[in-house]
């Protein structure tokens, strides 16, 4: 979690340099030491600071009538500052000099941009033609001849790394809205040009770089509130075409309807960048602020407002931002910890586009394989972007992308129309979705299905629905409101898919369906189609509900032959009491109840909805259960025949469950004493029998150990190899 | 790198003797044990606990208690009656004097060392005073009926308390009375077993604890005799019993197997009032534990089963290093097993008689984990046994087969072994030369022509040996400045150029033996050596030290290689110095040279110095993990340390020619079905 601490001012500003767009001050570098700055003004002076003591240490300034043309720098091996003045004539001081008159001076053949500074590599001159010098080289010859390789394209900004042993200098420049990005690689002294992906709307504004495993990470603010991401590898064949580097959105300056117009950024690492701009809401005054942002979570985490406005310029060293704010120069410090997804959400939340259920396409979170994610960013991006014209896109094959994003448009417009076409356009909206972002736009069709339906309850797709459910992998969560409809409509078959294919379902909802399944009526179910593929192996279908309650031949023998007279004679009388051996539910009910036995949950959570559960209900349903355990011992193997039917240990699971849920009612109702009674028996005799079990697994484990023992013999010539 | 045709031989029938009693030594960090079969040994717990010294045993000299007296040195006593002294320079009994009351039970040493007490048969507490050079008869304490089986000192020296059969009792030592009385089955109405008490402790608040044989761990008030606490920890009986030096924690063992740890502890928290509380079981053993020994930071035990355990107290140690780990110790820590490589014969050394084995044979060849096929059977060719009561000190096999040499405390032998067919004679040597006994280790020269015999006080004896069967003094190395210490391993070039021995005081002396004068010593490293030998082509000695660092050392040139510079350097990786068990035996490979083949209880290894040393974050044991790479991809997995930890435990691993090994290992299993059986006991399940 990043967040701002305090701050202070490093000192006041000459009125020369205003506060506003343009004015300020020309740069701030790094000192020789650590907690040292060098500042230098838009005019003649530039002045050395500690940072922590706020003192400045040394000041210089050149003759009346000259101007510092370019940021003074220090190079970090000889510690001697290095300016330029009237863009062509260097001047190399150390800090005992007082005037600048006197020291080292070197009149150049062209105009400087830059220098660079590099903490290993030395200074670099960048000039205006896009010739790049070592200082040193430059300095054996200051009148050696230099190229200009740009044409008349102007250069935007600058940056130099060092890569391994040798300085890269990166920089941008501008020609007629067309941006291109040169990468110079001194020792080599090759050189390589791309081009900036065309952009309709915006263009670039302010740009940062940092290097990573030999790859260029540059970032760029552009026009239209966006900061974008452009890799630029190092080790690149030399090829004489102009590439064209494609760029991926990293964030959107938007909060809640406001936007941060940005002018300057900074890079703190690498899920966090700082911006300085003014946030604009709609009907608001723009104010100034410094903000930082999580690129990871895209989220803003920390801002400051600065009332007194500033030049738009924005420095990070050492964990400090340096601004002018006022008439002054600010420093502030900041924290940058490791961000996780809990600490970031906290502040405020992106939203774009609030009729699109969210869908986080978790492939483009994890930053680490730059090269890997570079594709599935870029996607991103496009997403982002979208801005198209939406009824006229929805034919065009090429541009399937932006199609899922405008679904929600598309249902507005589908708001009043007959349910067949709304069918029709929205099974073409699903076609057209691609693999990538499939889910997505199928959950948000069916939340729009839902909406329908809410807003006018005639409208039940219920065929639709149950065809999406069953085509796709959805989950509860990509449409949290299907489930609560389907309820309502009491569309068990429906309500049946779900649970055997959402891996999410809350437990609420389970316990709901639960509820339903064991209250509907049988003979309502009859006539309902569900999938009996679960049961169809050990419920005979053909019998019919009658039957099963009375009794049922099997193999020959009639359950009253074989059981007495007393049970039956009590089963006849009760008709609830059940020996274990006819199912207390009717198959339809059994397949509904089977699949919220095979449905995900987990007990803490069950437990309190399962107590709301009726109790004619309950001791159905543990009814239900104990058949089903009576019927998967029957078999060695102990499972029930048959495709996605419950396990012994789902079964089990539920019967403890429904046992710890319901103990006391289950104890006091009158009804369920007799079968309690022979479900008692049964495990118990179920309990000896497995520990006959152990025990004879006991000696079968005693036999394989021994086997184990005797194996090696006395002596033996093998064979060993070591490698 | 290659197959071997691995010999695998278990039937060196080797039966460790149990752990009889135990005295731990906590100025010089050393444990001193005595085996059943009266052999004492002892463990410098500075050096990762190596079996520095091993005194072998006696047929009549039995150890009941080992107690350190008067600084360093140690005294023995046992039902022979004497109260002996051991000689630890020497590994002798340096003199011996009987004790005067039947066989002693139990000895104990005051708190400054000046005075032992033992416990006799006839139930009389016997005073000694330990003075230079012995010790001298003091007192008799006042003598009742029972055996004394287990005494204790206060703290201050003035009382003793001395447990006995169903009661313990509490003598003053300057009027050598009986103060009190204590019956311990006082509360056990109906009982008519007796009770032992086997052990007893006097801690300096006057609290006395038992022990005794119907498991229970009692705590008794002397001064009113009164019961304070008695917890139960076992069916069985309690039979050891030790106290740590801050009295705050104790050890119990039990015939059962378990040890338990007691520790004083407050009531509450921040309560002034403290209890004795039942706090950590621990199941180590199988048998008996006989002997228990409480160091400041390590519960320390020793059982029939022949196993020293030391488990390290957690809250006691305050760094992470070698001794919070815990160790248990069965095998010693010297090599049993010797090879005559040429004639492929193994002598087997136990303690009072020599095996000499001839390995089998195989015509097939296989691949790697194949049995294969034999086409002779191993043999056992003869049995030596060594005449008197006194147990084997080393033996040796020449490499040619024909020579047998082993020593005992008093008497030297060398024998002819002749087999021709399935005849074997074996002809004594009959003059051997007088020499300094005993021998404590024997080496035969690589052309079997010399044999080379450790002796006391550094020296080292050459014999010339003679066809068809004598033999001629030729020579005594000494050290150069002296030594009180024996030699307790040797090696000797192939060449028969040199000769380096290595003593008690761990200086390692290189001589030539063609000019039969001193040549160099080893730099001193502050260790233990465990195994050291000569590379047969560039004459480098080979150390293995017991805090598992491994030196080369060229002779010629007088100082370390740049290899075992470069070791040192770089370090060791740290699994190879986390290892439990000491390198035992080193040896080599004359077909390639930068092979050098060690090995330990748990595993050996082909160390080759031509290969990169392992990183600390690399695999160690990678063998396995090169087994499933492809051919291709395994050169850059490999590094110097190729182990193999298929044959456990090791006692003797050699290479009888380039590509045929013989490894001896003893299976724990093969030798517990030789122990008596333990204590039966309920198991779940069973």
């Amino acid at each position: 979690m990043a967040a701002l601490c305090e701050s202070f001012t490093l000192c006041g500003l000459s009125p020369t340099t205003g506060v506003g767009l343009g004015g300020g001050l020309l740069a701030l570098e790094p000192g020789p030491d650590p907690d040292h700055v060098l500042l230098t003004d838009r005019g003649r002076t530039t002045t050395l600071f500690k940072v922590s003591d706020q003192k400045p240490l040394g000041c210089w300034s050149v003759k009346h009538g000259q101007v510092l043309t370019c940021p003074v720098v220090c190079n970090f091996e000889t510690h001697e500052y290095i300016a330029v003045h009237d863009d062509k004539v260097l001047r190399i001081w150390k800090n005992e000099d007082i005037n600048l008159d006197k020291v080292f001076k070197a009149t150049l053949s062209a105009d400087v941009h830059r220098i660079h500074s590099l903490p290993n590599g030395g200074p670099v001159v960048l000039f205006r033609g896009g010739d790049v010098r070592t200082l040193d080289a430059l300095l054996e010859a200051p009148q050696q001849e230099i190229e200009n390789i740009i044409s008349d394209e102007v250069i935007k900004w600058s940056e130099a790394f060092m890569e391994g042993k040798q300085p890269v200098l990166v920089f941008t420049t501008e020609k007629d809205g067309d941006f291109f990005v040169y990468v110079q690689k001194l020792k080599t002294n090759n050189l390589h040009k791309y081009k900036f992906e065309q952009q309709e709307l915006s263009k670039p504004m302010s740009f940062t770089a940092y290097i990573k495993n030999q790859i260029i990470t540059l970032l760029c603010l552009c026009s239209n509130d966006c900061i974008y991401k452009v890799l630029i590898p190092l080790q690149q064949n030399t090829e004489d075409k102009e590439q064209i580097l494609p760029k991926s959105l990293l964030l959107n300056l938007s909060v809640c309807g406001s936007v941060l117009k940005g002018t300057s950024f900074v890079v703190l690492d690498k899920d966090h960048i700082a911006v300085l701009g003014s946030l604009t809401a709609s009907d608001e005054e723009p104010k100034e602020c410094l903000t930082i942002w999580n690129t990871k979570f895209q989220t803003l985490q920390t801002s400051k407002e600065l009332p007194l406005g500033t030049s738009g310029q924005l420095w990070c060293y050492e964990e400090r931002f340096f601004f002018t704010h006022g008439k002054v120069l600010t420093v502030i410090m900041y924290k940058c910890e490791t961000s996780s997804l809990a600490a970031s959400v906290g502040k405020l939340k992106v939203r774009q586009t609030p009729d699109v259920s969210a869908f986080v396409n978790w492939n483009a979170l994890g930053h680490e394989e730059l090269a890997d994610s570079f594709q599935s960013q870029q996607s991103g991006a496009l997403k982002y972007e979208s801005k198209m014209v939406l009824r006229s896109n929805r034919n065009a094959v090429a541009n399937v992308q932006t199609d899922n994003l405008s679904v929600g448009k598309v249902l507005q417009n589908l708001k009043d129309v007959p349910t067949r076409i709304f069918e029709d356009e929205l099974r073409q909206l699903m076609s057209k979705a691609q693999a990538l972002d499939l889910q997505a736009s199928i959950g948000s069709v069916v939340t729009a299905l839902v909406n329908r339906y809410k807003t006018n309850p005639k409208h039940y797709h219920r065929n639709f629905l149950l065809e999406i459910v069953q085509a796709y992998d959805l989950s509860y969560s990509l449409c949290p409101d299907l489930m609560a409809v389907a309820l309502e409509n009491k569309d068990v078959r429906l309500l049946q898919t779900c649970l055997l294919r959402f891996p999410d379902i809350p437990e609420e909802i389970t316990c709901s369906c639960l509820e339903i399944f064991l209250s509907i009526n049988e003979d309502y179910l009859k006539r309902i189609d569900v999938n009996l593929e679960s049961v169809i192996c050990y419920i005979d279908i053909g019998s019919d509900n009658k039957e099963v309650k009375t009794e049922i031949v099997e193999n020959g023998f009639s359950t009253e032959q074989e059981e007495g007279t007393w049970d039956n004679q009590l089963a006849e009388e009760a008709h609830l009491t059940n020996d274990g051996e006819l199912c207390p539910v009717g198959p339809q009910k059994a397949a509904l109840l089977n699949a919220v036995l095979c449905s995900a949950y987990s007990e803490v959570f069950l437990l309190p909805h399962l107590k709301n559960l009726p109790a004619k209900e309950a001791v159905l349903f543990l009814r239900y259960l104990f058949y089903l355990y009576v019927k998967c011992s029957e078999k060695i193997n102990t499972t029930l025949p048959g495709m996605s039917s419950p396990t012994i240990n789902q079964i089990m699971d539920w019967m403890c469950l429904l046992l710890d849920a319901h103990f006391t009612v289950i104890v006091m109702l009158p009804e369920a004493k007799l079968f309690l009674s022979s479900m008692h028996k049964f495990v118990r005799a179920q309990v000896r029998f497995y520990s006959e079990l152990n025990k004879i697994e006991g000696s079968l484990q005693e036999l394989q150990r021994l086997h184990q023992q005797r194996d090696p013999q006395t002596y033996s010539i093998e064979v060993l190899e070591i490698i | 790198m290659g197959e071997f045709e691995v010999h695998r031989v278990r039937f060196f029938g080797l039966v460790p003797a149990g752990v009889r009693c135990l005295a731990y030594q906590s100025r010089g960090s050393r444990l001193a044990l005595a085996r059943t079969d009266g052999a004492v040994e002892i463990y410098n717990f500075g050096v990762n606990y190596f079996q520095e010294k091993v005194i072998p045993g006696h047929e009549t000299r039995s150890v009941e208690a080992l107690c350190w007296a008067a600084g360093d040195r140690l005294f023995g006593a046992g039902l022979s009656g004497d109260i002996t002294e051991y000689d630890l320079a020497r590994l002798c009994v340096s003199h011996s004097v009987d004790g005067g009351g039947g066989p002693i039970w139990s000895m104990g040493a005051n708190g400054s060392g000046t005075q032992l007490a033992i416990g006799c048969e006839d139930g009389s507490v016997k005073l000694y005073q330990v003075v230079p050079g012995g010790i001298q008869f003091e007192q008799n304490l006042d003598r009742r009926k029972g055996r004394i089986l287990c005494l204790s000192w206060h703290p201050s020296g003035s009382h003793i308390v001395a447990g006995s059969i169903d009661m313990f009792r509490v003598l003053d030592v300057s009027s050598g009375i009986t103060v009190q009385t204590v019956m311990v089955n006082y509360h056990v109405q109906k009982v008519k077993r007796e009770c032992i008490v086997w052990s007893i402790a006097f801690l300096s608040s006057g609290t006395v604890i038992t022990s005794d044989s119907f498991g229970r761990v009692q705590f008794w008030g002397w001064e009113q005799g009164t019961l304070q606490e008695s917890y139960t920890v076992s069916a069985s009986s309690a039979l050891s019993l030790a106290v740590s030096e801050s009295e705050d924690s104790l050890i119990v063992g039990t015939s059962t197997g378990a040890t338990y740890q007691f520790q004083l502890l407050p009531v509450k928290m921040d309560s002034q009032e403290k209890r004795w509380v039942r706090t950590k079981p621990f199941q180590y053993h199988t048998h008996d534990v006989r002997a228990v020994a409480h160091s400041s930071t390590a519960l320390i035990s020793g059982g029939l089963d022949a196993q020293l355990v030391i488990r390290p107290l957690m809250e006691k140690v305050s760094k992470k290093g070698y001794d919070v780990a815990l160790r248990r110790f069965t095998f010693p820590h010297r090599r049993l097993v010797s090879c005559a490589r040429k004639a492929r014969l193994l002598l087997f050394q136990f303690s009072q008689h020599l095996e000499l084995w001839r390995l089998g044979s195989t015509e097939e060849t296989g691949k790697d984990g194949e049995v294969l096929p034999l086409c002779r059977m191993p043999e056992h060719l003869v049995q030596l046994k060594s005449k008197g009561p006194e147990h084997i000190y080393c033996s040796c096999v020449s490499p040619c087969g024909s020579w047998v040499a082993y020593s005992t405390a008093s008497r030297f032998h060398l024998c002819r072994v002749q087999c021709e067919g399935s005849n074997i004679s074996v002809k004594k040597v009959p003059e051997v030369p007088k020499l300094l006994l005993p021998a404590y280790q024997l080496q035969f020269s690589s052309n079997s022509r010399r044999l080379f015999i450790g002796s006391a006080r550094g020296s080292v004896h050459i014999l010339h040996l003679l066809e068809p069967g004598g033999c001629r003094h030729l020579h005594t190395f000494q050290p150069p400045s002296g030594s009180s210490e024996a030699i307790y391993l040797l090696a000797s070039s192939t060449d028969g150029l040199w000769l380096a021995a290595v003593g008690g005081d761990w200086v390692i002396h290189v001589y030539n033996l063609k000019y039969l004068k001193y040549h160099c010593t080893v730099p001193m490293y502050n260790c233990a050596v465990t195994a050291l030998a000569i590379h047969p082509l560039i004459n480098t000695l080979v150390i293995a030290y017991s805090d598992q660092q491994l030196f080369e050392f060229s002779i010629l040139k007088k100082k370390y290689t740049s290899w075992s510079r470069m070791v040192q350097q770089r370090g060791l990786h740290k699994a190879w110095l986390e290892r439990d068990a000491p390198i035992t035996h080193i040896t080599f490979n004359p077909k390639k040279p930068s092979h050098i083949l060690l090995h330990d209880l748990y595993m050996f290894c082909v160390l080759d110095k031509s290969l990169p040393l392992p990183k600390n974050s690399t695999l160690l044991m990678n063998q396995n993990t090169l087994k499933q790479l492809p051919e291709t991809a395994r050169k850059q997995e490999l590094h110097a340390f190729k182990i193999c930890k298929k044959f456990q435990p090791l006692l003797f691993v050699d290479l009888l020619d380039d590509n045929c090994l013989v490894v001896v290992e003893r299976p724990i299993m093969d030798f517990k079905t030789q122990l008596p059986l333990p204590i039966q006991q309920k198991k779940f399940g069973t």
